[in-house]
């Protein structure tokens, strides 16, 4: 289906074949869910409402589909002007990130017909799960919107619509900062609710400014992981532009992230210190805890900080996966790790296969319909027709 | 006009603007304004764990029959919670070693500022005068966050129901109580551990059979402030309530209030950023003109140079010149060196 297919002749490459049963299998899932409910599927139970459709698609989802609006405002508000190339490519993956998150939410929602029904029915303004809807339901809008200038460029003949969005990209920009600090704060701030659930080492008052400080380095982070993956892979599409200055990025990158996680990590001090948790680290609960700081967002700062200061590549690119997989371990943590931890084990979720299989299968669209629009849209490279323009 | 453009889009963001003030009010805390809420006093010292409410309950909302009938007391033998087919369970719970047990009914506590209604973006659940908390299926989207939400673990869901599932929970049989009636499982308790009336003076009555009798029931009326305050409320036989399952560090927080302090953020947030953003695109747009021209007065400088040393005359000159911004230019011409200096690097490699 793409390019590099039909240069084989072959449609039976390895990633078609992977991609191939996971979508088949997520279709059977799919029609299980929709034709016997939620229980057929998952494990969750009336003590577990939530599960890795929450902790996975949602949580990690939104924090990983960051560096949208982290490299749109570096690049338009900062003025770092030089990342131009980047914006592309970090928009499309939000907008895509986005987008599922949503598709997948159908699944986990008990009448997903009614998902706008707190947007336009009847809105429970008291619920910070209001104010995430809200704020994803507008930038998924705006992603929408800011991606859209690629697809017109590619079909062409759009462009009185294409300038009027040029033009509305400081606006458009200013308004993803904004929905984003209001919606990955509220992620931390649904669970503000539950005290009793969630284990002291993880539930503190500054829950959403922890989800805040760390949707940063995680949007940081896979704007730095996927450049380095999307170099490897999608070299060919590339333009000048776009090589000349993703070193660079990749070191500036590197180095913001590097100071957020140093705050981050203090931020995470005062919250124990501040209720005096620090008994609650000698337990099994206290050396999890110790590995997600230390294992995963101390040493990969760490790296960060050395990688930019040697302009050690390599180590750039070992940090970035790294702190990707430090949020999701964070994110699962909250959700589903130290979620509930009073409960004896028996009664403790893991996830089924099914969910697995949902989860797999949401991601294995968002890569083949980026991989679909890598090879035929200007993402990697400015369209010819409109090489000298500012968007 | 984009300002204003931008403004009015805010404002629709905003409907939450004006949650930091209602957080409140929509999830009950106009109870101030219900004195004569009602509620149940539940009296641990006097159930006999007989199961007749779990009947009654059952037949009052015509639930479905379960696997065994209710009279098979074995069932206390393993520790229940509520679900979709029973909207109240009694557990069975031996605090002191050869002792009687003591036994514990389950149900939503209809607290006084409920977490499930606090936590519902659709206004699924309303706090009445009656003191119930009621659900309504028909705007419910069954995203589950109640079930999350509530610190008692009540709300259970039909987890089997493929296109209309609920959230299930005790109802404080408020259908029952319009009319006039008591809550099934009231009417039917043969001991009087139950007893329904207002929430003020069933408080009055708990504290009164406490003090009254303090060899035997733990000084606390649970449920007077747990959360904020529930409908129902407990007193129980020593040593704790722990002893009989029920979680003694709640505080008294109500729900609404934990996550008061996240709403209110919200306008603050909406409000600043733009300020602050237009700002520092204002700065970094002034900036990169000063730098541009710097830049160029600079590379121009240091290539007609070209050597060495060029950096230190060329601060030697510069430190004849106004002192005002020198520093920047310095930091400035040092930029633009290495740029220059890459450049040509760029240019030998290819
Ligand atoms: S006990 Fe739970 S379900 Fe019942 S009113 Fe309180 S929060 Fe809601
Ligand atoms: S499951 Fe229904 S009642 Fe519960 S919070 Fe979601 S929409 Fe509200
Ligand atoms: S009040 Fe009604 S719904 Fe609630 S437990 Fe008693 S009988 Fe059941």
């Amino acid at each position: 289906m793409s390019t590099e297919h039909a240069k084989n002749g072959s449609l039976i490459t390895p990633f078609n074949i992977v991609a191939g049963i996971i979508l088949a299998a997520g279709v059977v899932v799919t029609i299980m869910r929709f034709t016997m409910g939620l229980g057929s599927v998952t494990n969750l139970s009336d003590n577990n409402p939530w599960g890795i459709w929450i902790g996975f698609d949602l949580l990690c989802g939104v924090a990983l589909a960051a560096g949208g609006y982290t490299t749109s405002a570096a690049c338009y508000i900062f003025g770092f002007k030089r990342f131009h190339a980047a914006v592309r490519p970090a928009i499309l993956t939000a907008f895509l990130g986005y987008a599922l998150v949503v598709f997948a939410l159908n699944y986990d929602v008990g009448r997903p017909w009614r998902l706008p029904y707190p947007i336009f029915y009847q809105q429970g303004t008291t619920s910070i799960l209001f104010e995430v809807g809200l704020c994803v339901f507008i930038y998924l809008t705006v992603l929408f919107l800011e991606y859209l200038p690629a697809a017109m460029e590619w079909k062409g003949g759009f462009d009185k619509y294409r300038g009027i969005l040029v033009k509305l990209t400081m606006v458009l920009t200013i308004f993803g900062v904004i929905l984003s600090t209001l919606h990955q704060s509220s992620l931390g701030a649904l669970y503000l609710i539950v005290p009793s659930k969630l284990h002291p080492l993880w539930y503190t008052p500054y829950l959403p400014v922890m989800f805040f400080m760390s949707s940063m380095f995680a949007g940081l982070s896979m704007v730095v992981f996927e450049g380095t993956l999307s170099h490897k892979y999608f070299h060919h599409k590339m333009d000048e532009d776009y090589n000349a200055n993703y070193l660079d990025l990749q070191f500036a990158f590197a180095k913001g992230a590097a100071w957020i996680m140093a705050g981050y990590l203090a931020m995470k001090l005062l919250g124990l210190s501040m209720d005096n948790r620090w008994a609650y680290l000698f337990t099994g609960y206290g050396a999890w805890w110790l590995l997600e700081v230390v294992g995963f967002v101390v040493l990969p700062c760490y790296c960060y900080a050395v990688g930019y200061r040697d302009r050690n590549i390599g180590l750039v690119r070992l940090a970035a996966p790294w702190t990707v997989i430090g949020i999701m371990l964070n994110r699962f943590d909250v959700s589903l790790i130290a979620f509930n931890w009073q409960l004896p084990s028996a009664e403790r979720y893991f996830p089924s296969l099914g969910e697995i299989i949902i989860s797999l299968f949401v991601v294995t669209i968002g890569i083949i319909a980026f991989k679909f629009i890598v090879t035929r849209m200007p993402i990697f490279y400015a369209h010819p027709a409109y090489k000298d323009s500012s968007h | 006009m984009k300002r204003r453009h931008f403004l009015g889009l805010l404002g629709a963001a905003g409907v939450s603007l004006t949650t930091g003030v209602s957080a409140k009010a929509a999830s009950g805390a106009d109870v101030a304004g219900m004195p004569n809420v009602g509620g149940v006093l539940f009296d641990a010292s006097r159930c006999i764990g007989c199961r007749k409410c779990e009947a009654a309950c059952n037949k009052v909302n015509d639930l479905p029959q379960p696997a065994k009938p209710f009279d098979d007391l074995t069932v206390m033998d393993t520790a229940r919670r509520t679900d979709a087919a029973s909207y109240t369970v009694v557990n069975k719970y031996q605090p002191k070693p050869g002792e009687n047990p003591v036994f514990r009914k389950i149900q939503c506590n209809h607290c006084m500022e409920p977490a499930c209604a606090s936590a519902c973006f659709v206004k699924a659940f309303k706090k009445t005068e009656t003191g119930a908390v009621v659900y309504d299926a028909s705007v419910c989207v069954g995203c589950r966050y109640c079930m999350v939400a509530c610190p008692f673990n009540i709300p259970a869901y039909e987890y089997h129901k493929a296109l209309a599932p609920r959230v299930m929970k005790c109802t404080l049989c408020h259908p029952r109580l319009l009319e006039g009636k008591l809550p099934g499982c009231v009417e039917a308790c043969p001991k009087e551990a139950l007893q329904f009336g207002k929430r003020r003076e069933l408080i009055n009555i708990a504290w009164d059979r406490v003090t009254a009798s303090p060899d035997k029931y733990v000084q606390h009326v649970y449920g007077e402030h747990e959360m904020g305050g529930t409908s129902w409320l407990y007193i129980a036989p020593k040593p704790s309530f722990s002893a009989i399952g029920m979680d003694e560090h709640l505080g008294t927080t109500s729900a609404p209030e934990l996550t008061s302090g996240a709403l209110a953020a919200v306008p603050a947030v909406a409000g600043i950023w733009p300020v602050l953003l237009t700002g520092i695109y204002a700065i970094s747009k002034r900036k990169d003109k000063i730098a541009e021209d710097e830049k160029k007065a600079a590379v121009e400088a240091a290539i007609a140079k070209a050597s060495a040393d060029a950096e230190a005359k060329l601060a030697e000159e510069l430190s004849k010149a106004e002192v005002a911004g020198k520093r920047r230019i310095e930091v400035e011409v040092k930029k633009a060196l290495e740029a220059a200096a890459k450049e040509q690097e760029g240019g030998e490699d290819a």
